[in-house]
């Protein structure tokens, strides 16, 4: 069942082209990688499910209704978080803090104080932040803020939820309890689609990848076909073998 | 009819060119400093009051205080800049944070120089007569002190138009506005550049005060009423863009004339009006980034 | 040892000990300077809260204060003589919070600094519009105020500062205090965490104006003769300003304190040096945004370090 479905979304700054004719169908129970170039529109493209911008032509539809065109906020209630790729945290605002305002603004029914700080409570758990929760956000480390922006995005209680380069800056160790966190999630329910360039970490973890170059979709299907893709290949796996994927 | 119309034009442009001058200097303060200078209107009567009490005391002729006034309101703003806005713009953990700080700043500096004004001359309204005799303009018939004041008006502008196109430093400071870091790495003394432009941002205020003290009486509250047209002027024509503040301030004079003829004393309104619609619809202005 | 002082069932106690002593002065028969220099300072710190309810959170700028402070006093004088008090305070306060709620539907979905403009010349505004009408419309120019007793003013300024304080403390207190924060602190991320942040600083900055309006339809008794330049200064955009940023924004008690020392010293300055009082406190704004950016009780809590990083950041 398709959860996300996009058709011919484009988008233009100026006279380029930042997304062209873009079409993705996501299903429920799916993590979904998003990978390309740098430059190759895939923030943008989260920029657009979210609401931080609005698509110049074509439609995007959550649970079949269009929610391109809606603000943020109201998309955010009807089940789409995300996380950005510059982690954007509440600075001065304790961890329980941040986690409790995505508990009682983030949803479309509303919750009461009690409830809301028992969910963030238990996010903070799940994440691994409890020691935390009173030290104001801009103190943690970059791991534990990753962490604490992911825990504020399922505390509005999403079915989707945007990734934004999650592994970057991580070391190992640190990259590999990311996907953990990932698996867990999924297994809550939620559905993930994460933008990523650390190779091994999509490829172990997502059951799709959608390519994207210069803005347009190149190629989309399970990890064995993309690897094997001579166009993927050549236009960025190849970059990445030399990365160290 | 006809007449009226070409009356209304003239008087029109001939406000414009105040308006384009004090909203080239703000222009030029936040374009490049990124200092939203709400102080800017006192620096225009600053350069009225200067040129009043030289005229009274002294007799000096006002277009000769053009060249007196100018120096003295560019360093009055160059100080300014070097010793609050720089340091200033260092603390500020992020660019919106030192916008609201210096426009705060700014606050803080309008009402010491109105009040050191106020202290010196007092709160009495001041004036001089200078030219006041009528000229034959086609058919109409217009003071001379007004006429002189678009000429100067324009002459300033246009002169300080070849200055950013044509010599070393205007580049130096237009390529501050585009990329301030870039400029920095190419060798441009940023720190300079940023205080030149905050001062010559007051020297225009300084010169339009002059121009404005020939036409129209002087007061320590005067400045306020400048400051927001000069606004008005630079979100009309594109944060930023001085060619831009040029011709705003023009059609700005042009509406405002209008709306005198219909309805005196309802400008500003309409002045606001504008700033609402623009606001709304395109608050990049007409030629903005 | 110094921790004691923020213990909360103390401060508590000291702030019911102050207002049975300020709600019981006019039975001592003060003098009439010790009264109305009270009812300033309540005045400025009503002033000072309502400014900051908004401004302080969000880090949206308003300069609008003068003209919020305006519209209250002229409603005074266009209701006075006909409508009892607490009615042309309510329709003040009310006047005033909708004038916010159009401003702020206007300019608050833009940047901070448009918004900051705009407030900014709306005192020149109103005030140019009001000339206009009386003179062309009306062809006077000012009107009488009805005579209030010092008394009854000190009273209800009294008033709209305890239910202010209050109203600050429940918002403080709420999930849209929280909220506030979030937009001050990530804008963008706070929409995106589910927040009306459009409608949230909308009605905040109403609150704001609608307290602010109330003010000056009391003060407005105090002069007995206005017109659009004496109801529409922007001395009153700018104290407000000052008195939160010296005092300090994050915190209940930095306005307050603010407003205390600077609306004495205003009071008492304005009589002897005019012109001079006003360059200090011009001064005193620039250094203190230069040097002081925590404000007076940021200083003080500095000195207090080590006391727990508040729960949402401020105490």
């Amino acid at each position: 069942m398709g959860i996300l479905e996009g058709e011919g979304v484009s988008k233009f700054f100026g006279g380029l082209a930042a997304i062209s004719n873009v079409d993705f169908d996501i299903d429920h129970g799916d993590i979904v990688g998003l990978i390309g170039p740098n430059g190759a529109g895939k923030t943008t493209l989260f920029n657009l499910i979210s609401g931080a911008l609005v698509p110049d032509s074509g439609v995007i539809k959550f649970r079949g209704r269009k929610i391109s065109g809606l603000k943020p906020h109201q998309i955010c209630k009807t089940g789409v978080a995300r996380t950005f790729q510059s982690v954007r945290l509440f600075a001065n605002i304790s961890v329980l803090g941040n986690v409790l305002l995505g508990a009682l603004f983030g949803t479309a029914t509303g919750i009461s104080s009690r409830d809301a700080n028992r969910e963030a409570t238990e996010l903070l758990e799940f994440v691994g932040l409890s020691a935390r929760r009173a030290i104001p956000a801009k103190d943690l480390t970059l791991t534990n803020q990753k962490r604490l922006e992911v825990a504020r995005a399922l505390a509005t209680k999403p079915e989707l939820l945007l990734l934004d380069e999650l592994i970057a800056g991580l070391n190992p160790t640190e990259a590999a309890q990311a996907m953990e966190l990932v698996a867990k999630i999924r297994d809550r329910g939620v559905t993930i689609l994460m933008i990523e360039h650390v190779m091994k970490a999509i490829m172990s973890i997502c059951n799709q990848i959608i390519v994207l170059h210069h803005g347009e979709k190149i190629a989309e299907g399970t990890p064995q076909k993309i690897a094997t893709s001579k166009r993927v290949v050549d236009v960025y796996l190849g970059e990445q073998v030399h990365a160290g994927s | 009819m006809g007449m009226t119309v070409l009356n209304v034009v003239i008087s029109g442009l001939l406000m414009g060119g105040i308006y384009a001058l004090i909203a080239m200097g703000l222009s030029l303060q936040y374009g490049v400093g990124r200092v939203f200078n709400i102080s800017h209107g006192e620096f225009i009567m600053v350069g009225a009051f200067f040129t009043w009490a030289l005229f009274s005391a002294f007799g000096v002729n006002p277009l000769v205080s053009l060249v007196i006034v100018g120096p003295v309101t560019f360093i009055i703003g160059f100080v300014l800049y070097r010793t609050i806005f720089s340091r200033l713009r260092i603390k500020s953990p992020s660019p919106a944070a030192f916008e609201g700080s210096s426009m705060l700043a700014a606050f803080g500096i309008l009402f010491i120089i109105q009040n050191i004004v106020l202290a010196i001359w007092g709160a009495n309204i001041r004036g001089y007569t200078y030219l006041a005799t009528g000229v034959n303009f086609g058919g109409a018939v217009f003071a001379a002190n007004r006429l002189v004041t678009l000429s100067f008006a324009i002459m300033i502008g246009l002169a300080f138009y070849i200055f950013l196109a044509r010599t070393r430093l205007g580049k130096a400071i237009r390529a501050a506005a585009q990329d301030p870091v870039t400029a920095g790495l190419m060798g441009i003394n940023i720190n300079l550049v940023l205080a030149l432009c905050f001062g010559f941002g007051a020297l225009m205020a300084g010169l339009a005060g002059t121009l404005v003290s020939m036409c129209y009486s002087v007061d320590a509250t005067m400045g306020l009423g400048y400051t927001i047209i000069a606004i008005i002027v630079v979100v009309l024509g594109g944060l930023g863009s001085i060619p831009g503040s040029f011709f705003g301030g023009f059609i700005l004079g042009l509406i405002g004339s209008i709306v005198t003829y219909i309805e005196p004393g309802l400008s500003l309104a309409a002045y606001y009006g504008i700033f609402m619609l623009l606001l709304i619809v395109r608050p990049a202005g007409i030629l903005g980034r | 040892m110094g921790r004691v002082i923020f213990h909360r069932s103390f401060v508590v106690g000291l702030l019911g000990l102050i207002l049975v002593l300020l709600v019981s002065l006019p039975l001592y028969h003060p003098s009439t300077y010790v009264l109305v220099l009270l009812t300033a300072i309540f005045m400025y710190i009503v002033l000072t809260l309502s400014w900051v309810i908004f401004s302080g959170p969000t880090g949206y700028i308003s300069l609008a204060s003068a003209a919020f402070f305006g519209v209250g006093i002229y409603t005074s004088a266009v209701f006075g003589k006909v409508i009892s008090l607490p009615l042309v305070i309510g329709i003040g306060a009310l006047a005033s919070f909708f004038l916010a709620l159009l401003v702020g539907a206007l300019t608050l979905r833009l940047r901070g600094i448009y918004f900051s403009i705009f407030t900014f010349g709306l005192v020149v505004l109103i005030q140019q519009l009001l000339l206009w009408w009386e003179v062309v419309k009306m062809h006077t120019r000012g009107r009488f105020v009805i005579v209030v007793n010092n008394t009854t003013i000190y009273y209800v300024m009294l008033i709209i500062l305890v239910v202010l304080m209050f109203t600050t403390y429940l918002i403080r207190r709420s999930k849209y205090g929280l909220a506030l924060q979030s937009i001050g602190e990530d804008e963008e991320a706070a929409a995106h965490s589910g927040i009306n942040t459009t409608v949230l600083k909308t009605i905040t900055f109403a609150i704001s104006a609608f307290f602010t309006g109330a003010a000056g339809s009391i003060m407005a008794t105090r002069w007995t003769y206005i017109d659009p330049y004496i109801a529409f200064n922007p001395l009153f955009s700018f104290l407000p300003v000052l008195m939160a940023i010296f005092g300090g924004i994050g915190h209940l008690f930095g306005p307050v304190l603010g407003a205390t020392i600077f609306g004495y010293l205003e009071e008492v300055l304005i009589t002897k040096f005019p012109y001079y009082y006003m360059l200090i406190f011009g001064t005193i704004l620039v250094i203190a945004i230069l040097y002081l950016p925590g404000g007076l009780v940021g200083l003080m809590q500095k000195w207090q370090k080590g006391d727990l990083a508040g729960q949402h950041g401020n105490s």
